[in-house]
């Protein structure tokens, strides 16, 4: 069974929805023990980070997290999941997990493309990942797969052998993170059509080492 | 790079798709979850869904659409028309949809976007805007005003302060419908298009007005905008969207153009 994490931060059905289009048993659930004892977790979210650790640290699910990552289970956050994943948010100046080292940034106001034109914040729609390593998670996924990013925060791991992708807005982003048995992407994989199920069905069959 | 998205727009009434020209003469064309899967495989980027039924009673038929929208797409699609309240939203979303498009509510009460946006996030939250030229004035400076009910009620409202407005109380993007536009497929207004875009920092889908791919290229270039709607267009199978991608992409304007 996959655990969708359930901590009041949005909506959880999409998640669902995907999964059960590919076929794959799981459950919305915010119990931590269920949590631990599901085979592989999906940590989804969206809305702030302030609001969504304090969630997190009321109903005891970041102990639970931070046992799933050591038990070696399957582990995919997604958007605020993603960033929560991190030490720090300068969203709301939030203490997040630290389960991988660096902090969570605004983009800069002033960026421009290549033409000139201020670019908007939010990153909204759809856009590219470059892969800097292999990963079983995005096995068959060709370069030119756009994935649905919305997002005014990007992750900034500290170490670079964190950074499993890079995304191009303004700025070089990273847009896909992890070691080990986690594997965290700001976009949103539930909504970037084939390429998306595509991953989330690589991760519901991934056996980390 | 980001890609400029192409979104199909279903009018919906009482469950069933609907085309009208200036928000009159609605005809049926078909099955709105049938067409949503039928875009979603030709590579719509988003779907939109406005609901003109016009009885409160029968918002269920939407809720319903929505849900079996939900679970046969797997990109984004909002939601709007008939959302009046918060608990509306809250509903809409429980349901499947994405995104959730408020445009006379807020008008009327602008604490729904705050609200909206304080308890599903900036981005379920899209302020969409209808539009009218009038002449310059002191209340209008722009020279465009916010309407509503189809065009029918003048809300004394400067379009350019009500954008910036409402991406002060938490909008995440600004859908803007050109009245004048809407339906005559003679292209997007994209003087207005371009003042808006330009006046904020949140994306701006434009509306009204498509009916030929070289539209779509002047909104999203000299128009500046982020996304661009489209109806007529597709529903009538004068272009495909794949054709209208090609196009686009073949003139330099990015493009998601895997699917």
């Amino acid at each position: 069974m996959i655990a969708i994490v359930d901590y009041n931060a949005g909506n959880l059905t999409s998640v669902a929805r995907a999964l059960a289009k590919i076929g794959y048993d799981h459950r919305i659930t915010g119990d931590p023990t269920e949590i631990e004892n599901a085979e592989r977790v999906i940590f989804p979210g969206v809305g702030a980070a302030g609001s969504a650790m304090e969630s997190l640290k009321r109903s005891g699910l970041d102990e639970a997290l931070r046992e799933v990552l050591q038990k070696g289970k399957p582990l995919l956050g997604i958007c605020l999941g993603t960033q929560i994943i991190l030490e720090k948010s300068r969203e709301n100046n939030a203490d997040c997990l630290g389960l991988i080292k660096g902090d969570v940034r605004h983009f800069p106001p002033d960026m421009t493309d290549s033409g000139g034109c201020r670019l908007k914040i939010p990153h909204m729609g759809w856009n590219t990942i470059a892969l800097t390593i292999d990963h079983p998670v995005f096995a068959d996924c060709p370069a030119e797969a756009e994935f649905y990013f919305v997002h005014s925060y990007y992750p900034v791991p500290m170490n670079e052998e964190s950074v499993i992708a890079t995304t191009d807005y303004g700025i070089a982003f990273a847009s896909v993170i992890g070691h080990y048995n986690l594997v965290a992407c700001q976009f949103h994989p539930e909504k970037s059509g084939r390429p998306g199920l595509r991953i989330l069905e690589n991760f519901c069959r991934w056996r980390p080492c | 790079m980001l890609s400029k998205r192409i979104i199909p727009c279903l009018d919906v009434r009482d469950g069933r798709t609907t085309k009208g020209i200036k928000f009159k003469d609605n005809v049926d064309i078909g099955d709105p979850v049938e067409m949503a899967k039928l875009y979603y495989d030709a590579g719509a980027d988003e779907i939109v869904f406005y609901d003109i039924t016009a009885s409160h009673e029968k918002r269920n038929l939407m809720i319903e659409v929505v849900r079996a929208v939900a679970e046969t797409i797997f990109i984004p699609f909002s939601v709007g028309g008939g959302v009046r309240t918060v608990a509306d939203m809250r509903e809409t979303l429980l349901a499947g949809a994405e995104k959730i498009s408020v445009n006379s509510a807020a008008v009327k009460n602008p604490d729904i976007v705050a609200e909206g946006a304080r308890q599903f996030g900036n981005q379920c939250v899209v302020l969409g805007m209808d539009v009218k030229r009038v002449e310059v004035s002191q209340t209008i400076p722009s020279g465009f005003e916010i309407v509503i009910n189809g065009g029918r009620t003048y809300m004394g409202i400067d379009a350019v302060e009500w954008a910036k407005k409402g991406e002060a109380l938490g909008a995440g993007e600004i859908c803007l419908n050109s009245i004048d536009a809407d339906g005559v497929r003679d292209g997007y207004d994209l003087e207005l298009t371009r003042t808006i875009s330009e006046n904020v920092t949140i994306p701006v889908i434009a509306s009204g007005g498509a009916g030929e791919p070289a539209h779509l290229y002047d909104a999203l270039t000299a128009g500046r905008a982020d996304a661009a709607l489209i109806a007529s267009m597709v529903h009538y199978n004068t272009y495909t969207i794949d054709e209208i991608k090609e196009y686009l992409n073949n003139r330099g304007v990015p493009m998601r153009m895997q699917w």
